[in-house]
């Protein structure tokens, strides 16, 4: 890894930040996603899409990628600056999420140079939506048991089957795909393909979901014997396990070859806390309330004890006795805290707390109640909590499945 | 504004070298039946392994070099203290530093190089910081009268019986000082035990019935120690609770790995499993605070982020070995439920450490008032 000089790093926070203030976008008028699982309307859609491609034509998305196929060609450092800016200036996300942070390394770190010279330059730019194919209708949690079926037939493959969960399914140019090409194998895993689909090929069509918040943001997506090019496989056939688990490793937050960008807008204990006025319990400010102040002091632990459990995963000594553990149960750690929290703050608004998006008299117009609903998103997807919690009761307490 | 301001975390190659050595002593000097043997003795403790932890250099840590110390400050005692508690090992360490910490702190010269190299070379000292069971009250009402004699009672003093020193918080013509007392001065009747929930260790009510001390303490410093201290206190315990509640996961899992129902390890029932994570989580964050707070502690007065990170600290540790504990005896089933388990042990230890120098309300209602005023 390159070295970069701290003034220079520091000169270029200066930079962006100047560029953020500058450029942020007014209100809509209309709510923005607070992730990219939240993208339900062509509005939304269009917005984001020349958000992404504005910060990316200043320079601020991609730094760290090759300059021939649409990066920077900087240290990671600089990206990591531009995105650490980008959530405290408060600007909208780059919601081209599963190209830029996931499908983009895997194209750059595996890919041949044809697949990096097609795709990746999209995906910085917007103009290619990704998105993914994994999870199907019967197998949710247990990805290696997908039943799509791919058969190669002469040029193409013929694709036959339903995902669902597919985020901006009904937006994406590209998915990446995990198809069974031989249902005949000893071992399930070995039967998987890995494929970077184009999604306007006839046969296959998709369904918006309608989530719990009325919104949309996924699909169900359905393929009848949808016929894509054959050059879509990924590596060879056969390769698909191996290709999925890598790009996993990236949607679970290794962060080497991501493309950057504001990935969602994180809510934090200080959002909450910092927008309780005029909220009162008993007549009194919230924050004077002994329950409430009690309820507080226990959020607020269990955030800072995440962030001191990343700064305590970096000291070797003080974690040889659960090897993993800590990185294993941040995403568990992270969605449940999430959840409750935002959950907690709809009880903080009394009778107000019934109140949803739509109503003129919802507090800061309903964001907290929309944004509990969405949390699931986040302790669902990826791995519910439970499945999570087997994961670490199997390989960090080494207890029996 | 940022609520959870602070995140710093240092853990310096002393303290690593004290966390190995510490844990290895431990684990070979304090195994379950050295601790099950002196459960009913009257110190608590045997002498001779004392002798080995005063020649490890353990009772000066934290002291300067110019009292006999290592010179390494409180964040060096921390990592000793959780091998210590993941072991059980109590001895009266705890109460040692805390009084060393106490006249340190305090800034009395002359107390300081009579006490201070003493106690480095393993004379036992402790504070008698109750008058009653509340410690949220500060209340002092032992007084020193116009001769100089000490008159009072504290409660819950903890190795008192096997202490030399007793530092004994009086107030004089209505200011507070702290008396320190020799215990050959004090009537055998004078230091009644306890019976304690947690029989690893000694903690005695101690009646003070005109009784010369042999100094007193009354510089300007001492205020600032007294308030100090306890959330030193709060600290050390809150770093053994995390190596008890560690042990204490790491018997029920290996119970759950070889226990048999119904034709199943019982560990792979969810139900068993998903609390064990609870606690391993809680157990984490426990750990992150603790050492958080060491790397905020210096010699000088506690600053407001020293102050939180030792109070999240306690709060979070003591409450993760009462769950820890709690489940332990539940899920041995039958055989929690008998004194031969060993569950039994972390949860009286649990017991007591909840409330030693504060529980995590007490603790919470205090940050509360940090944080959100």
């Amino acid at each position: 890894m390159s070295t970069v000089d701290s003034t220079e790093l520091e000169a270029f926070r200066q930079d962006v930040a100047a560029w953020m203030r500058d450029n942020k976008p007014a209100d809509p008028g209309f709510l923005l996603p607070q992730s990219f699982m939240e993208v339900g309307s062509e509005q939304q859609l269009d917005f984001l899409r020349e958000w992404q491609h504005k910060v990316w034509s200043a320079g601020y998305l991609g730094m760290a990628w090759p300059k021939e196929f649409g990066g920077g060609g900087v240290a990671a450092a600089f990206q990591s600056v531009a995105d650490q800016e980008m959530a405290r200036a408060g600007v909208p996300i780059c919601f081209n999420v599963i190209g830029l942070g996931w499908a983009g390394p895997l194209i750059l770190h595996r890919g041949t140079e044809e697949e990096k010279a097609r795709y990746l330059k999209g995906i910085l730019t917007a103009e290619d939506i990704w998105c993914q194919g994994f999870s199907e209708p019967d197998h949710g949690s247990d990805l290696g048991n997908a039943q799509t079926r791919a058969v190669r037939d002469g040029d193409d493959f013929v694709v036959n089957g339903s995902k669902i969960w597919t985020t901006m399914g009904n937006f994406a140019r590209y998915m990446i795909l995990l198809a069974r090409t031989n249902p005949d194998t000893p071992r399930k895993y070995d039967g998987l393909s890995f494929f970077l689909s184009p999604m306007d090929v006839p046969g296959i069509e998709t369904r918006p979901i309608r989530k719990i918040t009325g919104e949309y943001g996924f699909t169900e997506t359905f393929f009848t014997d949808a016929r894509i090019p054959a050059d879509c496989l990924m590596g060879e056939e056969g390769e698909g396990w191996k290709i999925a688990m890598q790009t996993l490793q990236y949607e679970r937050g290794a962060e080497a070859g991501a493309a950057g960008g504001l990935a969602f807008v994180r809510t934090t204990i200080d959002d909450m806390i910092n927008e309780l006025d005029g909220l009162t319990r008993d007549g009194e400010p919230v924050l004077q309330d002994a329950q409430v102040r009690d309820e507080l002091v226990q959020l607020i632990m269990a955030e800072k004890a995440i962030s001191l459990g990343d700064r305590r995963n970096r000291i070797n000594a003080l974690n040889t006795d659960y090897p993993f553990s800590l990185a294993l149960s941040r995403k568990l750690r992270w969605t449940e805290h999430t959840r409750h929290m935002r959950q907690f703050a709809i009880g903080l608004q009394g009778a107000a707390g019934s109140l949803y998006v739509g109503d003129n008299q919802a507090r800061q117009g309903g964001f907290w109640q929309r944004a509990y609903f969405n949390s699931f998103s986040a302790t669902i997807g990826g791995g519910t909590s439970q499945v999570q919690a087997n994961i670490i009761a199997e390989h960090v307490l080494g207890l029996p499945k | 504004m940022s609520y959870i301001g602070n995140t710093d975390m240092s853990f310096g190659e002393e303290q690593a070298m004290l966390l190995d050595v510490a844990n290895q002593f431990c684990r070979e000097q304090s195994p379950v039946s050295t601790v099950r043997a002196q459960l009913d003795s009257d110190t608590g403790f045997d002498a001779d392994l004392w002798q080995q932890m005063v020649e490890l250099g353990w009772c000066g840590i934290s002291l300067p070099e110019a009292y006999g110390g290592a010179g390494l400050g409180m964040s060096a005692v921390v990592p000793v203290l959780e091998s210590m508690g993941r072991s059980l090992l109590a001895t009266p360490l705890l109460s040692t530093t805390l009084a060393a910490q106490l006249l340190l702190r305090s800034a009395d010269s002359s107390a300081c190089e009579t006490f201070l190299p003493a106690i480095a070379s393993g004379e036992v000292a402790t504070v008698a910081w109750l008058e009653n069971p509340d410690w949220g009250d500060t209340e002092i009402t032992s007084v020193i009268d116009d001769s100089g004699l000490l008159h009072g009672a504290k409660v819950h003093v903890a190795d008192a019986a096997v202490a030399r020193w007793l530092l004994v918080p009086a107030r004089r013509e209505g200011q507070v000082v702290l008396a320190v007392v020799e215990t050959s001065e004090l009537a055998p009747e004078a230091i009644v035990p306890h019976t304690l929930i947690d029989e690893t260790r000694r903690a005695a009510t101690v009646h003070f019935d005109a009784i010369k001390p042999l100094t007193l303490v009354a510089t300007e410093a001492l205020a600032q120690s007294m308030g100090d201290v306890p959330l030193l206190g709060a600290l050390l315990v809150a770093a053994e609770a995390t190596g008890t509640s560690a042990a204490c996961l790491d018997t029920t899992v290996e119970y759950l790995k070889t226990r048999k129902q119904f034709g199943k390890l019982i560990g792979s029932y969810q139900a068993l499993k998903h609390p064990c994570v609870d606690i391993l989580n809680n157990l984490e964050s426990s750990r992150s605070f603790v050492y958080h707070a060491a790397s905020l502690i210096t010699d000088g007065p506690l600053e407001h982020d020293a102050e939180v990170a030792c109070r999240m600290a306690k709060a979070q540790a003591t409450d993760t070995l009462l769950h820890a504990s709690d489940r332990a005896v539940q899920f041995h089933g039958g055989m929690g439920f008998t004194y031969e388990c060993d569950a039994q042990l972390y949860i009286r230890r649990a017991q007591w450490s909840r409330q030693q120098f504060g529980d995590a309300l007490h603790h919470r209602k205090r940050l509360a008032a940090l944080l959100l005023d």
